[in-house]
């Protein structure tokens, strides 16, 4: 080892954007100033996936495990840990070391395997030989020179592999169909439209390891017979746009994109193009549209894309996740990857656990994982000791999981049969803060601005849902409502043209599965037990707890408070626009929220 | 048509970069991203120089502009404020950083303030889920805002 010493440190956009920058320009400034920069080698990394507790700092070969690392402790971690060998105890996520210090010895990592984020935060993703340090393009290599395309697809398929986006398609069967079309050109598409909101694996997985996904694709093209590809990603992750286009140059440079790859005599090439903001186009023929220069509406399948796709010709489209895995089981074989996860669903998912848990996160886990397991031995239980109501999964086409379903091992099928889904990823915790039918509103608000407005089913019905919550929420709803709502799920179930429109009722009538009791509630009491419902809620100054210090009627910015100094003020109801500024601002709980 | 009008809006690096892009099929929307980066928006103008260098008719390029969110007709304000009302910010108060920061700068959601200085949007996730609630102003992430920081925030860019 050249270096005593590596520090990896995180360069996601989470940690970035927790200062993760400034952090490695103080490290390097540390090393030079205290003369060691020849003993310990700095790395930018990948996701360490624990973005609650960033910027993260590892140092190896010990595997110290720092957590919220600011840029004025990197003075510290340099005379001490580097020069002194001392770990910097303050520093470490536990800090009375029962448990190690190491990353394997922290609850958010033990029930964890890594298989598609393998290389986040071990690799700096802007070097192409750290990759390749990792048995990098070793399963491209095989395939070109040993293997048979028939023998590639069988052994996706023998591996159990199904597509990452949600829908569960079997790859290797995908593939088949595009290698048997006869065409004089095929593509390969990468699906990094990561578009469901408050999921970003795929992010992750293109800024932590972009060359995962090439050498993925690149096997794709070698196996179907097709020489370009594109990744279709969303402009708004300006920071893996500019790793996969590194990542892309580099390749070229290595041979291992372009002409005559390895010196065979394969050929294949990569573009990136960018998405514009439409959620839609997550859905395949959409996605293409895009692709084409066009707006991003669905066509009818079948055909399939496989056979049918990118400007008519036949196209692979899979998601970033699924290409990920895809260099593994290629050099570790169908069996290992068979070996883990469930009867169905095979391999591992990663979640992007948000909400209101304690430990916030990318995790992943082998499919056939429990909830329970998921949010409260990684996930740490739920935040500020509240009660938990829910977990949502598969975004805006998911469902909801509630307690009594915990225990559910999670693969694509237990999930669709308690009313949910896998989705790409999203898991979403709510406590017993979070309304349900605002959530469930907050839903139907995206699906209908995302509709693309082509089918009556989902551009209407997706409307007239949205406004009945919206009545509901308002305290104006009818018991047949309810009715209403499913009747209309059923029909955009049925007849909606795309997966957008098929599944934007799913929120619905799982929560009403569910949680009818609070919709009730808010239909025949006009009441909000969360307090979110804006319309059924009101603030009252609670007479023996307010001091009258005017806090409040300060920052009412309706000026609807009243009261003499020193004596307690009162709120004018109907004035009120229930801001909530004055419930935050009262520093003596004097004000009632309900 | 006035003078300024009829000089042209394309600047010769887009000029440039449609020249690479003009044999590639389905070149439009790496065109309008390519334009927006330099405006900030899709100027009419610009539209009407892209639909002739590109020979495609304009009423195409504005049926692309209007379906994605992502392209802008209007031009923001010389700070944009993107506040994330992904689920996770949704949960975390998404809705009360939009409330304040209206508060704060006297405007509703996709408006520029009179002296031209601060727009704010509401955008879909942008993948910091971690740290909800979050927002971006210029494109830097402030993460676990509070409606307290979020003054400061404003502050931080005011006259910049």
């Amino acid at each position: 080892m050249a270096f005593k010493n590596y520090i990896l440190v995180c360069a996601g956009t989470a940690c970035e954007s927790s200062k993760g920058i400034a952090l490695y320009e103080a490290l390097e400034k540390e090393l030079k100033a205290q003369g060691v920069d020849a003993e310990a080698q700095l790395v930018k990394t990948g996701c360490f996936g624990f973005c609650e507790q960033g910027p993260i700092v590892k140092i190896l070969p010990d595997e110290s495990f720092y957590v919220k690392v600011s840029p004025e402790d990197a003075s510290k971690i340099v005379s001490e840990h580097i020069i002194k060998g001392r770990q910097v105890k303050e520093l470490l996520y536990d800090q009375d070391q029962s448990s190690g210090t190491s990353a394997d010895s922290i609850d958010f990592y033990q029930k964890q395997q890594r298989i598609v984020l393998r290389n986040c935060g071990v690799i700096n993703p802007e070097y192409i030989d750290e990759y390749i340090a990792r048995e990098g393009y070793a399963a491209l290599e095989k395939v070109i020179f040993d293997m048979t395309s028939d023998e590639v697809i069988k052994e996706l398929t023998d591996a159990g592999l199904r597509g990452r986006g949600g829908a569960g398609f079997p790859t290797g069967v995908k593939w088949g169909f595009t290698k048997n079309a006869q065409s004089d050109q095929k593509f390969i598409v990468c699906n990094a439209d990561e578009g469901d909101p408050g999921a970003y694996m795929d992010r992750s997985t293109c800024e932590g390891d972009p060359h995962s996904v090439l050498e993925a694709m690149t096997i794709a093209g070698h196996t179907v017979g097709a020489d370009q590809g594109f990744i279709y990603i969303r402009a708004e992750y300006p920071l893996a746009i500019e790793r996969l286009e590194n990542a892309i140059a580099q390749a070229r440079e290595y041979g291992l994109l372009g002409d005559n790859i390895l010196g065979s005599d394969f050929s294949f090439d990569i573009e990136l193009r960018l998405g514009a903001g439409a959620f839609v186009c997550g859905e395949e023929t959409a996605l293409l549209a895009s692709i084409e220069g066009k707006r991003g509406m669905p066509i009818p399948r079948p055909p399939f894309p496989a056979v049918k796709g990118l400007w008519g010709k036949p196209t692979v489209i899979n998601n970033v996740e699924t290409w990920a895995n895809i260099p593994m089981i290629i050099l570790k074989g169908s069996a290992w990857y068979s070996s883990i996860g469930t009867e169905t669903s095979k391999g591992t998912k990663v979640f992007a656990l948000t909400g209101k848990i304690n430990n916030s996160g990318l995790i992943e886990v082998p499919m056939g994982t429990t909830l329970r397991e998921i949010i409260y031995d990684i996930g740490g239980g739920i935040r500020s000791g509240k009660k938990f109501k829910a977990a949502q999964t598969g975004g805006p086409s998911g469902g909801v999981i509630t307690e009594e379903y915990l225990d559910t091992p999670i693969d694509y099928e237990s999930l669709q049969s308690i009313g949910s889904m896998m989705g790409s990823g999203g898991m979403i915790v709510m406590d017993e803060d979070d309304c349900i039918v605002d959530v469930t509103k907050f839903y139907l608000e995206f699906t209908v601005d995302e509709s693309c407005g082509k089918c009556a089913p989902c551009r209407i019905g997706g409307r007239t849902n949205y406004n009945i919550l919206d009545k509901i929420s308002r305290g104006q709803g009818k018991v047949e409502d309810l009715d209403t709502l499913k009747d209309l799920a059923q029909a955009m179930r049925k007849a909606s043209l795309c997966g957008l429109g098929q599944t934007a009722p799913n929120p619905i009538m799982s929560t009403i599965n569910f949680f009818e009791d609070e919709y009730m509630e808010h239909i025949n009491e006009g009441k909000c037990r969360a307090g979110k419902c804006k319309d059924l809620m009101s603030y009252t100054i609670i007479e023996d707890k307010c001091i009258g210090c005017t806090a409040c009627a300060r920052v009412c910015p309706v000026n609807c408070i009243s009261g003499e100094v020193k004596a307690p003020h009162v709120i004018d109801q109907d004035q009120c626009i229930k801001c909530g500024q004055c419930f935050t601002k009262c520093k003596f709980d004097a004000i009632l929220k309900g | 048509m006035t003078a300024t009008a009829e000089e042209k809006m394309l600047t010769p690096e887009i000029d440039a970069f449609i020249a690479k892009w003009i044999d590639k099929p389905g070149n439009l929307i790496m065109v309008l991203h390519r334009v927006q980066e330099e405006f900030g928006y899709v100027p009419r103008q610009a539209a009407f120089e892209v639909a002739a260098a590109l020979d495609v008719p304009v009423a195409k390029i504005f049926g692309v502009i209007t379906f994605y969110h992502f392209f802008k007709l209007t031009k923001p304000g010389k700070n944009q404020i993107a506040v994330c009302m992904g689920t996770a910010c949704y949960l975390k108060g998404g809705q009360d950083l939009i409330d304040e920061c209206e508060r704060k700068l006297g405007v509703g959601l996709n408006t520029v303030t009179e002296d031209g200085e601060f727009s704010v949007e509401a955008v879909r996730c942008i993948g910091c889920c971690g740290l909800a609630p979050v927002l971006t102003v210029n494109g830097e992430v402030f993460g676990g805002v509070t409606t307290k920081q979020m003054v400061k925030i404003i502050e931080q860019f005011e006259g910049k």
